[in-house]
């Protein structure tokens, strides 16, 4: 990979913006005081231990779960309950999740047009066309007649990031993608996003895959207790951690 | 970087044999032994059977086929050691088109055969479009206009003249395609968000529930119409159409709500996370796999809503049940209950059985591994 666009921020529009963004679950504090800024074509790669509010995070970015205090605009757009908005956010920001959650009543080529039919009205032929592309992108497309039951576990998240991208979508958020993988089958998923990410596609990863942070990563983020506890380079970060929390995380996680 | 090497799919190695699957059934002693006589007690029970069987079978098919008359009158019938199958066949038009007009009975006829070709033609999922939509409100306007008379020179027939399977039918076909919707209606609105919608919901289901189909009936032609303005009449079988509509419906209810309950969240969260709305997510994505779960008990409701129409006869409409039951006050066939009740209970059964072998097939279909 070119060096400097790695370290480098990408220099541009910010279009995710978090401003002391708190919230809670019943009494439990999950995300306190989050300040985010991402910028477009940038990669963020999140860590920290089970239960630290990771996926909490990124499912406030397109509000599957809502935030209770500060700020989140998403492409110029500020999340409230106004739900055509909270619509036209989901539609641009695209989401990968740790269990596929693909259609079981669809094929597969179904599963990637349903979006570009149904939420950007796009003719029935064409979308099952850009599918079809998608498809072949991911090395998948001989699989398209089938059902999601049919797949293994690598060729459902392929489909999954496939019927995200089909929407166009400005933005990509992954919540641990590779973990409900069996290990033969995380190179195929990384290697998928890796392409995406030298295409230049902005994302949000939730992950452990350190071997990926390191590659792709402008950033990498620390979470802990539902804090941002540390954030900086790959380089920086995997060399010479600060907080005493993440250095006894990467001595858990890289053994 | 080239990423793609990993994703090529890997070719299985060519096999040297073709090897068959083993044979695990050999012939009927393999099936029988397998089936009827692994282990002491289904030996036992099996032994049990076919002794009780030989005990029943030979005596009724004695009664219903060897002995029996079939196309007698009454007092040849009496004479006989068998069943008297003449209590079906000299009253069969009555028991089927009831009090209609005799010289007018292939009207009700052609409508009943107009609706099973529907029915019919709709098992298809093929068929499954909206020109099939069209096709029913057609196929309805005829069977209406057949059954009414009144237009292009049909004799108009009182609706209080109708009875016995077409009665059964309208009441069914359309007490089931109409609650049914309702009822997936009434379970999305339990579980809204908007209170006032969810309480309604709720109250109107717990009500429903707790009472029964009889009350409905009763409060439908007896009560309600004092509530009506002086002249205003509603037609009575309209009146015990809506009070199934609405009784089924709530059941219904309650099974779709257990089927959305079943649902996994990241269906919703999926189809949410890009974009649908709440009535896309719904149609396209929750209901049909809800649905899907929910066939076997959803046709459980809707065979005993079936049979439950035979209920109509308190409120004094002559379904088929009933029109049998007035074939024997008629002196010269009074005393031959079971020929009649055995022949309404193959009618029930052929309805019944074809709903739920359809449901079978129709769960078949829809596997999708
Ligand atoms: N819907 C919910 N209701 C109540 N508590 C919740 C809910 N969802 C998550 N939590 C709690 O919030 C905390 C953060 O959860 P989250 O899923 O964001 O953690 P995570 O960092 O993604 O962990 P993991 O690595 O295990 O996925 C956890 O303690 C979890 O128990
Ligand atoms: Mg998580």
């Amino acid at each position: 990979m070119n060096e400097e666009t790695k370290i480098q921020r990408p220099d541009e529009e910010v279009i995710i913006e978090i401003k002391g963004m708190h919230k809670w679950f019943g009494d439990f504090h999950v995300l306190r005081d989050i300040d985010l800024e991402v910028r477009k074509r940038e990669r963020i790669v999140i860590c920290g231990p089970s239960g630290s509010g990771k996926s909490t995070l990124i499912r406030c970015i397109n509000r599957l779960e809502e935030h209770q205090r500060g700020d989140i605009i998403v492409d110029g757009i500020a999340l409230t309950n106004n739900v055509k908005n909270i619509e036209k956010i989901r539609a641009e920001v695209g989401m990968v999740f740790q269990h596929f959650n693909l259609f079981p009543h669809l094929t597969i080529v179904e599963n990637l047009a349903l979006g570009p039919i149904w939420v950007r009205k796009i003719p029935k032929k064409e979308a099952e066309e850009t599918a079809m592309y998608y498809l072949e992108k991911v090395q998948i497309a001989e699989q398209a007649q089938k059902y999601p039951g049919q797949l293994s576990g690598g060729q459902q998240q392929r489909v999954a990031i496939a019927r995200s991208l089909c929407m166009a979508p400005k933005v990509m958020l992954f919540d641990e993608p590779t973990s409900a993988l069996d290990p033969e089958m995380i190179k195929e998923v990384l290697d998928v996003m890796i392409e995406l990410a030298q295409e230049g596609m902005t994302m949000i990863v939730v992950t452990h895959e350190m071997g990926f942070a390191r590659s792709v990563a402008h950033r990498v983020m620390f979470m802990d207790f539902g804090k941002i506890v540390e954030e900086n380079t790959p380089e920086a970060f995997f060399n010479n951690p600060q907080h005493e929390r993440t250095k006894l995380f990467l001595s858990q996680i890289l053994h | 970087m080239k990423t793609a090497d990993a994703t090529i799919e890997q070719q299985p190695p060519e096999p040297e044999e073709d090897i068959r699957p083993p044979v695990t059934q050999i012939g009927v002693i393999g099936w029988v032994r397998a089936n009827l006589f692994n282990g002491w007690f289904n030996s036992v029970l099996t032994l049990v059977t076919l002794y009780g069987l030989g005990k029943i079978a030979p005596p009724f098919f004695r009664w219903a086929f060897i002995d029996s008359v079939w196309l007698t009158d009454g007092r040849a019938c009496r004479a006989a050691a068998g069943a008297c199958w003449s209590v079906v066949t000299s009253n069969f038009r009555f028991i089927i088109f009831g009090f209609y007009p005799y010289e007018l009975h292939w009207r009700p006829l052609a409508a009943m055969l107009l609706l099973f070709a529907l029915l019919f033609y709709s098992r298809d999922r093929k068929h499954w479009k909206k020109s099939l939509l069209y096709l029913w409100i057609g196929g309805l306007c005829i069977m209406g206009l057949l059954m009414r008379g009144g237009l292009l020179g049909l004799e108009p027939v009182e609706s209080t003249r109708w009875g016995g399977l077409p009665l059964t039918l309208l009441l069914s076909v359309f007490g089931l395609t109409a609650a049914y919707p309702l009822g997936v209606l009434l379970a999305l609105g339990r579980q809204s968000r908007l209170p006032g919608i969810r309480y309604l919901c709720i109250v109107y289901i717990e009500m429903i529930r707790g009472v029964p189909l009889i009350s409905l009936l009763f409060m439908g032609s007896i009560i309600f119409p004092l509530f009506l303005p002086e002249g205003i009449t509603i037609n009575k079988i309209l009146r015990a159409q809506v009070a199934i509509i609405l009784f089924t419906a709530a059941y219904i209810a309650e099974v779709v709500r257990g089927g959305l309950q079943g649902m996994a969240k990241g269906q919703y969260e999926a189809a949410e996370s890009m974009g649908l709305n709440y009535f896309l997510t719904m149609r396209l994505i929750i209901l049909p796999q809800a649905l899907k779960i929910i066939i076997p008990p959803t046709v459980s409701i809707l065979i005993s809503a079936f049979k439950d129409t035979s209920l109509v006869v308190i409120i004094a409409l002559f379904d088929v049940l009933k029109t049998s039951q007035t074939v024997l006050s008629n002196p010269e066939w009074m005393g031959f209950s079971p020929e009649v009740y055995i022949f309404v209970a193959i009618l029930y059964f052929l309805g019944c059985f074809s709903m739920s072998g359809y449901s079978r097939r129709l769960e078949r279909e829809l596997d999708t591994g």
